[in-house]
């Protein structure tokens, strides 16, 4: 990890009206990285990952991408700096299909400058296959698709532009045994690729399959940032649950070398 | 009834095989209904009135008089289906109308050959400025539109009042004349025959094309036969159409008119607003911010500018609606498109435009605005009074969207 991070994001807040939904979180992502972001309902997980995504302004604190200070104000923001969401309400257009889903906002043109719904289509094909070998309905209208496939949609369309940062908002929390454990695969073999991920997730197994670190949220507060390998899954709930590790805690890590 | 339903289901049978046909042919089965609807009322308005509806004259008159709410009810689609509103069009129109007249009679040198262009031109700028003005207070100060348009109805009545202080200006220039498909305002047999087959050739062109792209992509084009099935309906249409507008002459002569120029604005606004709502970005947007705004935004489309280009659009069409009913009228009257507004807006519910957002259609509002027409033109030719027409239409009204919640349940 001596990389510069990819992400830093310093003593972010944010507040709707009288809530207090981020309280002073600070944390960082390294390319490669999977940092799990973990708590209860209604912790400020999303809220805080919209600050990053440029879904809600950041009310104080600052967010530093590669080492630069970035300002992040609209989702078009985020895209430019290579930040892809999948938001936990998916985002999609209802009443369009799935491919104009996919590309809206960033339309495939023909040379005319017109939009190329054929190819749109093609791509689209290609990439939902990948997910759902059995997704064929693509040019209904999404209103009219499966939960699983809305999700599989707002998962295609956040990987199919180069991100470098992929914010992922309970991807799975709809998705089928197999549909999830392509998911967890993707999610490996992008972060293989160099891209830095920030997974919420409620599944204590998908996060300590694929994480490499967690970060956990309770009322607001990062109550805790720990690699993967130095906590158990009983550390993670208590930190989720009680907002601190157990009494007796030490990185596990380190009593298994105690241990040898 | 249950054997019924189990041969609609039966692979094969002639049930799923027309199912699968219309499905194939990608036909729009909501357009198909109204299509149908429209035929039926035709064909009822023909018998009750022993004959008068369906004639050459009837139709080309129908023609010309749908022209004006089916310009304005392409822009309003685009309003609808963004979820917003424009109770203000009726306004924007009597006013751009009397400033355009005002400017060609009044100020103006008369009978010089810049005045009328110069003056469509302005008229068309105002109505983009007066859609812009709106268009900010909806998208950048978040006022409703129903409420900015309200406020809109009012004032812009009032300033059609003050252009000339309620006087009427007249006679408008006798070119500018041409623009209202009176005597002269036609191109003749002709020319509509070049425009029909220039029309037919466009579209066996799309077609080809079309199909060409599909198989590119390796997708499998519809069957041949319906496609060329399609492609000679089309020609038929378009031959009849041009057809019946030739087939009613001039007063007291046997030159056919032929093709109304309203008609032919219309036709080129159509095709505009269609481009604009399928293959541009701004189109999609439109449908995607009425689908969902949030999404829209996250989506990286800047919703603020895409609603208030969409006032604009609307605005400059009433300014096309302007030139047309003041050229029409020969004359500017402050009281031009008075309750418009309601025709518009009906025009494009009953063409299957939702008032939840995110769904309606170019086509549609013109069907839409042919079948309120027709139903207005027929009851006159009937003798219904004026106060009886408003109240079949204001039920017909009620109706089509009552419908539009049908049609979505048993989807
Ligand atoms: N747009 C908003 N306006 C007002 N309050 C909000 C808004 N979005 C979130 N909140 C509040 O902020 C707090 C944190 O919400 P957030 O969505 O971040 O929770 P979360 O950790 O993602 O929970 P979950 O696991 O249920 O998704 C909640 O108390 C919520 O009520
Ligand atoms: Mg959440």
């Amino acid at each position: 990890m001596t990389k510069a991070p990819l992400v830093e994001m310093k003593g972010v807040h944010k507040r709707f009206g009288g809530v207090h939904a981020v309280k002073n979180v600070s944390l960082d992502l390294y390319p490669g990285e999977v940092v799990g972001v973990l708590g209860h309902n209604g912790a400020g997980k999303s809220v805080l990952m919209a600050m990053l995504s440029g879904a809600l302004p950041i009310d104080e604190g600052e967010i530093h991408i590669n080492g630069a200070k970035a300002d992040i104000r609209t989702p078009r923001d985020a895209r430019a700096y290579g930040i892809e969401t999948i938001y936990q309400t998916l985002a999609l257009a209802d009443n369009l299909n799935a491919p104009a889903n996919l590309f809206l906002g960033r339309e495939l043109k023909t040379a005319w400058g017109t939009l190329d719904d054929d190819s749109m289509e093609a791509e689209a094909r290609q990439v939902l296959h990948r997910l759902n070998p059995n997704f064929t309905n693509i040019n209904d209208a999404v209103v009219n698709m499966s939960g699983g496939q809305r999700q599989v949609v707002a998962i295609a369309r956040a990987i199919y532009f180069d991100a470098r940062i992929l914010i992922m908002d309970e991807p799975t929390a709809a998705l089928g045994p197999s549909e999830s454990a392509m998911v967890k695969d993707l999610t490996k073999k992008l972060s293989a690729e160099g891209i830095g991920i920030f997974l919420i997730s409620h599944d204590m197994h998908d996060v300590f399959d694929i994480c490499d670190r967690i970060m956990v949220m309770k009322n607001g507060e990062n109550v805790g940032m720990y690699p993967i390998e130095d906590v158990t899954k009983d550390d993670v709930l208590s930190l989720i649950i009680l907002g601190r590790l157990p009494e007796d805690w030490q990185p596990r890590s380190k009593q298994k070398v105690d241990a040898v | 009834m249950n054997d019924e339903a189990q041969a609609l289901r039966k692979p094969g049978s002639a049930g799923s095989r027309l199912k699968a046909l219309i499905r194939s042919s990608e036909i729009d089965t909501r357009m198909l209904t109204m299509v149908m609807v429209l035929i039926v009322l035709w064909l009822g308005l023909h018998m009750i009135t022993d004959g008068l509806f369906l004639t050459a004259r009837n139709l080309y008159n129908l023609a010309v008089q749908s022209s004006v709410v089916s310009i304005m009810a392409t822009g309003m689609v685009l309003v609808i289906v963004a979820r917003h509103i424009d109770l203000s069009v009726g306004s924007v129109m009597g006013f751009t109308g009397m400033v355009i007249a005002w400017l060609q009679v009044d100020i103006f040198t008369l009978g010089a050959a810049w005045n009328w262009p110069l003056t469509i031109l302005l008229g068309l700028a105002l109505g983009g400025v007066i859609g812009a003005w709106q268009g900010y207070w909806i998208a950048y100060r978040s006022i409703p539109a129903f409420v900015v348009t309200l406020g809109g109805l009012l004032m812009f009545r009032g300033f059609a009042f003050l252009v000339t202080d309620g006087r009427t200006v007249a006679p408008m220039d006798p070119t500018y004349q041409l623009l209202g498909g009176g005597i002269d305002g036609s191109i003749g047999a002709m020319w509509s025959w070049v425009f029909g087959i220039v029309a037919i050739t466009i579209v066996a062109l799309l077609t080809w094309q079309n199909r060409n792209s599909r198989s590119k992509h390796g997708f499998t084009p519809k069957p041949i036969v319906m496609e060329l099935a399609l492609l000679l309906l089309w020609a038929a249409l378009i031959i009849g159409f041009v057809m019946v507008m030739n087939a009613y002459t001039k007063p007291r002569t046997d030159i056919p008119r032929g093709i109304p120029v309203p008609v032919l604005i219309l036709i080129g606004v159509v095709i505009v607003m269609s481009l604009i709502t399928k293959v541009t970005s701004f189109g999609r947007y439109v449908f995607a911010m009425g689908g969902n705004p949030r999404a829209a935004e996250l989506s990286g489309i800047n919703v603020k500018k895409t609603t208030m280009m969409i006032f604009m659009i609307m605005g400059v069409l009433c300014g096309i609606a302007a030139v047309i009913t003041t050229a029409r009228l020969n004359a500017g009257a402050n009281s031009m498109g008075m309750l418009a507004e309601l025709s518009v807006i009906a025009a494009a519910v009953i063409g299957g435009t939702s008032l939840a957002g995110g769904v309606g259609s170019i086509a549609g509002a013109i069907l839409g605005a042919v079948i309120m027409q027709s139903l207005e033109n027929g009851m006159v030719l009937i003798g219904v009074s004026s106060a009886m027409r408003q109240v079949v239409i204001g039920l017909v009204l009620i109706l089509a969207v009552w419908f539009d919640t049908i049609y979505k349940k048993t989807r």
